[in-house]
């Protein structure tokens, strides 16, 4: 109980654009309480009744006034409205450098992995300065991923990955909770996120024993389901090619044109008859229950890791 | 409190009370006074349970670590707090009990239009009201009162079904209750009382009852699929069957959000009463303070998306979701402007109602105030379910319609009772209540950009200073419950007998005795002039 903060940390490089839109906000609300609870104990003091028969003469009321007191907070209203979502749009979209990150909320615990494929349970170390972009799903009820140091918060929900983003600008500890409530350990669902100097994140990193990165597990994954004696990576086969897919547009059967995202690789792994593309017939098995929301997360990370150079390779 | 009254012997002539005696002459009472009081009993019981868990949950959250309850128990102490204040007391308090009893008086009928039904609203409600009690007894349920899916779908072990069947049927009773106000005041209303003569807490019950027919569906269906899929697993909101679990969010809030206002709009009808009594004035802007009620009943159903910010639906999604939140805030805007208004050169007397309004001015004011925060995307984000929002809500839901209520019961009480109650205790708790209020839910306000968490059992270290404010606070908010609980049961017998119109108000249901005769009037009053006419000077305009 000596440390007893009545303002949150700023950690992060979106912090100071949120705190000036709440004091912006708090200015505003003091403004307005200030003058109704004024008014009111002025006009009640001012106006007390002196005799028990008086009786004061009745006020209509005053368009004028009624239309300044709705205009003028409309406009209050829409200016705040305007300003509240420039910074919510600025914050939205990681930058196209971010490092990728993995989550999956799980009852009760954050599962990350690093694409290089160290693993992490309720602890998630990430560099100063680096923007940082996390693809996140859970393996059964909704969670909520919430750092308050970097003002961000984004909710993890089962069977659709979400995403969030953000850049750390101070070295330290900061409190990362669940906030959407999940059960019984609801509160439990909590960890740390270590903000370090871009050194000691190397020596982190290169300190902790790792086995494969998580493309390379996703293409042992590939190769030990089977994958690609349909998916052949020099010719189409059964299946479309996959190298150069992700982030790219893909016809449908049925005419319309979607594009190649995680949430559609997916869904096109568990549920393969849900979108066909033009020229392929339905004969992929569902992976719904053989692979787990980490395994998926893999397996998209080797898809996406073919994506680029391959499409170079295959232009004409 | 020197002499002790009885009943004075001169008082013979029959009143609704008074009228026939047992069990039976109540249970079986068509007379929308007497069913008032029914409510009036089962809404003080609810409110009673419901205020033990909120003791429980500021009990726990004095110290950091979960050392009172378990981690089970907290969740679904919690989880009975939000389902019985707000589904068996918030939701009914004012319509059913006030709104019963006043709309026929108001507006010179002798009944509702539907009295069978206004009974039979009643019996659903207790009906419902035994299924959640026995959720309670049988283990209780942890879902939190807004049943997310999947978990309240798939995964909670608990009563899950039982709290749902028992809101599922409670949502009849509000049905029904919104369907005989609006026949009501459509078809029963005095010789002379046009729509613009309508009191203002009539106009905000038209808006609520609307809200109740329209929205109250909405919920039921999506109980109706939750259980569904708890026993049938057919994948309407379990990703894993084909679900989708945020479809739930749309239809809960679709219903929740205009039920806000379900609990704010009679309560604001109520000040209404209130302001222009004890100013002895005719209310600012009638027109805008009505038409403000069905403006916030109308955009109410179009902000429900601000519940669901950092859901993960579309960010063009959520812009349509602010704007129109914001343009919720207006009409409530001009309403706390015009009671302000209708003070200025009043004759103020401060009266207890008064005291409750002026409260309700105040805080709900704060309470609409922190919504713009919550309204707006670039903050939401790090004050979405923190208890930033728990504050907020309790500023309008505690701050604003149990004000509302209390100032309402108090002011009508002469006429619901015949009795007077003691002044002086009277204007004491509502002080007690008003200081005890900010001293539990300001804190929260900090603790939330700090960053806490909902629903949190256990906490770090660094928030406990306030949570202990906010715990020390509600102590102090119990004593304010507490007291006029007590007077009021004690004036019925004690109390001095009140006269017709004790505040020298205005309105119809004045002119007839209190406690008013089961026939309400004598012969059915003729309107000929606006309510809060005071004073027969021609009014300015100012």
């Amino acid at each position: 109980m000596t440390d007893f903060p009545l303002f949150p940390e700023k950690a992060s490089t979106i912090a100071q654009s949120v705190d000036t839109l709440y004091w912006l906000l708090v200015a505003i609300s003091a403004f307005f309480a200030v003058l109704i609870f004024g008014l009111i104990f002025f006009f009640a003091i001012r106006y007390r009744r002196r005799r028990p028969d008086e009786i004061p003469r009745p006020i209509l009321g005053s368009l004028r006034l009624e239309l300044f007191w709705s205009v003028t907070p409309g406009l209050i209203a829409i200016a705040v409205f305007v300003y509240g979502t420039v910074v919510y749009f600025r914050n939205a979209a990681p930058p196209p450098d971010a490092m990728e990150m993995y989550v999956v909320g799980k009852q009760w615990m954050w599962k990350i992995q690093h694409p290089e494929g160290h693993r992490e349970i309720n602890e998630l170390h990430v560099p100063v300065g680096r923007a940082v972009k996390l693809t996140m799903t859970t393996e059964d009820v909704i969670h909520s991923f919430y750092i308050p140091a970097f003002r961000v918060k984004m909710d993890v929900v089962p069977g659709r990955y979400t995403t969030m983003w953000f850049q750390p600008t101070k070295p330290g500890k900061y409190h990362l909770f669940c906030a959407e409530y999940c059960g019984t350990q609801h509160s439990g669902m909590k960890g740390w996120v270590y903000v370090m100097e871009p050194v000691d994140y190397e020596n982190w990193l290169s300190g902790k024993a790792t086995t494969e990165s998580m493309a390379a597990a996703g293409e042992r994954l590939f190769q030990k389901l089977g994958c690609q004696s349909c998916h052949r990576a020099d010719a189409p086969g059964r299946g479309p090619v996959l190298a150069g897919l992700f982030g790219s547009t893909v016809l449908l059967a049925t005419g319309e044109k979607v594009v190649a995202d995680e949430t559609y690789l997916r869904e096109s792994i568990l549920r393969p008859q849900a979108k066909i593309v033009a020229g392929y017939r339905t004969q992929m098995p569902t992976f719904e229950g053989q692979v787990t929301e980490e395994q998926l997360l893999q397996l998209i990370a080797y898809i996406k890791s073919l994506g680029p150079k391959e499409r170079i390779d295959t232009a004409p | 409190m020197s002499t002790v009254w009885t009943a004075p012997p001169a008082k013979t002539e029959t009143n609704y009370l008074n009228e026939s005696y047992g069990i039976k002459s109540w249970l079986l009472t068509k007379d929308h006074k007497r069913i008032a009081l029914l409510y009036l009993a089962a809404i003080t019981f609810f409110f009673a349970i419901g205020g033990f868990f909120a003791v429980l949950i500021r009990l726990e959250l004095i110290t950091p670590a979960g050392d009172l309850m378990q981690p089970e128990t907290y969740n679904k102490a919690f989880t009975m707090h939000g389902v019985m204040m707000i589904f068996f007391f918030l939701i009914p308090a004012v319509p059913a009990v006030l709104g019963n009893f006043l709309v026929p008086l108001m507006i010179g009928a002798r009944d509702l239009a539907f009295p069978r039904i206004n009974l039979l609203s009643w019996y659903i409600y207790m009906i419902g009201g035994l299924f959640a009690l026995y959720a309670m007894v049988a283990g209780g349920v942890d879902t939190g009162w807004t049943f997310y899916t999947p978990y309240s779908s798939t995964y909670s072990n608990t009563q899950v079904m039982a709290t749902a069947i028992g809101i599922f049927i409670l949502g009849f009773s509000s049905i029904l209750t919104g369907l005989n106000f609006i026949v009501t005041i459509h078809k029963m209303r005095a010789p002379g009382l046009t729509w613009f003569r309508l009191p203002l807490f009539i106009w905000a019950h038209y808006a609520t009852s609307v809200i109740q027919i329209l929205g109250t569906p909405v919920v039921a269906i999506a109980i109706v699929l939750v259980g569904l899929e708890r026993a049938f697993h057919i994948g309407i909101f379990d990703p894993k069957l084909g679900g989708d679990p945020i479809l739930f969010q749309h239809l809960f809030w679709f219903y929740s959000h205009p039920a806000v206002y379900i609990m704010i709009l009679p309560s604001m009808g109520v000040i209404s009463e209130l302001v222009t009594c004890f100013s002895r004035k005719k209310i600012f802007g009638y027109g805008f303070v009505a038409m403000s009620s069905v403006a916030i009943a109308v955009l109410g159903f179009l902000v429900w998306g601000h519940h669901m910010f950092v859901s993960g639906q579309s960010v063009y999604a959520g812009m349509v979701f602010s704007i129109l939140s914001y343009l919720v805030a207006i009409p409530s805007a001009i309403k706390v402007f015009n009671w302000t208004a209708t003070l200025y050169r009043g004759s103020i007397s401060y009266q207890t109602p008064l005291l409750y309004a002026l409260g309700f001015i105040g805080l709900f004011t704060i309470g609409g105030l922190t919504g713009l925060f919550l309204a707006n995307l670039g903050v939401d984000v790090h004050l979405h379910d923190t208890y930033f929002v728990v504050a907020h809500f309790h500023y309008i839901m505690v701050g604003g319609a149990i004000m509302g209520y209390l100032g309402g019961i108090h002011f009508w009480w002469p006429k619901i009772s015949g009795r007077m109650y003691p002044e002086g205790w009277a204007r004491f708790s509502a002080l007690v209540l008003f200081v005890g209020f900010n001293l539990t839910f300001f804190p929260q306000f900090v603790l939330g950009y700090l960053g806490m968490p909902r629903r949190y059992h256990a906490y770090p270290e660094e928030f406990q200073v306030l949570n202990v404010l906010s715990s020390a606070g509600a102590s102090i908010l119990a004593v304010g419950y507490l007291i006029p609980m007590i007077y009021l049961i004690w004036s019925m017998r004690y109390g001095k007998p009140a006269p017709a119109n004790p505040w020298g108000a205005t309105g119809l249901e004045w002119q007839t005795p209190s406690p008013p005769p089961s026939y309400n009037f004598e012969e059915t009053p003729v309107v000929t002039e606006e309510p809060y006419v005071y004073s027969h000077e021609e009014a300015e305009v100012v």
